[in-house]
């Protein structure tokens, strides 16, 4: 870790002294990130991908402007997100903006599937990659203010500190709404899991 | 204390993330060590989140890489 932002910094003071195409190492550990959290705010590979090379073009341009107190990938996930959100209120309708906001962030619980909806569900031997498409289709269904905690959580591995930092919201609402995300998806997976879960515990091997 | 399984599922999540504070994640073991319910839960959240990280979920365009570095090649040399 230390190692990784000491070669960073370095980098980056190369680059800024005038070698340019150092660019291009300095970024090459973030492409998968920065793709992914356009692709959760956009939902769309295509305007995903303009967004991420958007958000690269964007850091080169402002590199000088990066200051060393904050982590450089934290620096790159939030211009990630600001093109995110920008692209994003292009597309909008104002109608769907008012849909969404009434889901709201009550502090109503979120409680996970119980074992009894296990049993509804008809046993398919599901492949792992109908699982893969099936947590796919899960995450984007997921609420957006959800899913992008879980897509720089979870997918993308910040920590708690740093997704508060890049999404410009407290510590406390990160964890809040990472537990209401991961219950959402736990609920949608459950009968896919099922069948597919390693026998870990006692109860995966056992039949119903 | 003994704990109920709302209470169980209210902490999955911090639990998961071992930021649950000792006493707890203690109270949450013995927990699971006798409720099926809180284990498959758990079990169950756990492989989404393994599943998540595996970079064959969530897969990037055929030649996005290519395509980034191009433009930004582009951009370095203009
Ligand atoms: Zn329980």
């Amino acid at each position: 870790m230390r190692t990784t932002e000491t070669n960073e910094a370095g980098l980056i003071a190369r680059i800024l002294a005038g070698e340019k195409e150092l660019f291009h190492e300095l970024i090459r550990p973030y492409e998968r990130m920065v793709y992914l959290t356009l692709f959760s705010i956009v939902k769309n590979e295509t305007e995903a991908e303009d967004g991420a090379q958007e958000t690269v073009i964007s850091a080169y341009r402002h590199l000088a402007s990066f200051r060393g107190d904050a982590k450089f990938s934290t620096w790159l996930v939030t211009i990630a997100i600001n093109e995110g959100r920008k692209r994003l209120r292009k597309a909008k309708t104002a109608a769907e903006e008012s849909i969404e906001e009434k889901v709201g962030e009550h502090e109503g619980g979120y409680s996970p599937a119980p074992l009894t909806d296990w049993r509804e569900i008809p046993l398919e031997a599901l492949e792992r990659k109908e699982l893969r498409e099936a947590l796919r289709a899960a995450v984007a269904e997921l609420p957006d203010i959800y899913r992008q905690v879980f897509a720089l959580r979870d997918l993308e591995e910040l920590n708690v500190e740093e997704t508060a930092q890049a999404l410009g919201i407290n510590t406390g609402a990160v964890k809040v709404r990472l537990h209401r995300a991961r219950m959402m998806l736990q609920k949608r997976l459950v009968p896919y899991l099922k069948t597919t879960a390693p026998a870990r515990k006692l109860f995966f091997g056992r039949a119903l | 204390m003994k704990l109920d399984c709302k209470h169980v599922w209210e902490h999955i999540s911090e639990y998961i993330d071992n930021t649950v504070d000792a006493k707890l994640r203690e109270d949450i073991e013995r927990h699971l060590e006798h409720c099926e319910i809180c284990s498959a839960i758990l079990d169950s959240t756990r492989n989404i989140l393994i599943l998540t990280a595996d970079d064959r979920t969530f897969e990037l365009p055929v030649g996005y890489s290519k395509r980034l570095h191009e433009r930004l090649k582009e951009e370095i040399e203009n």
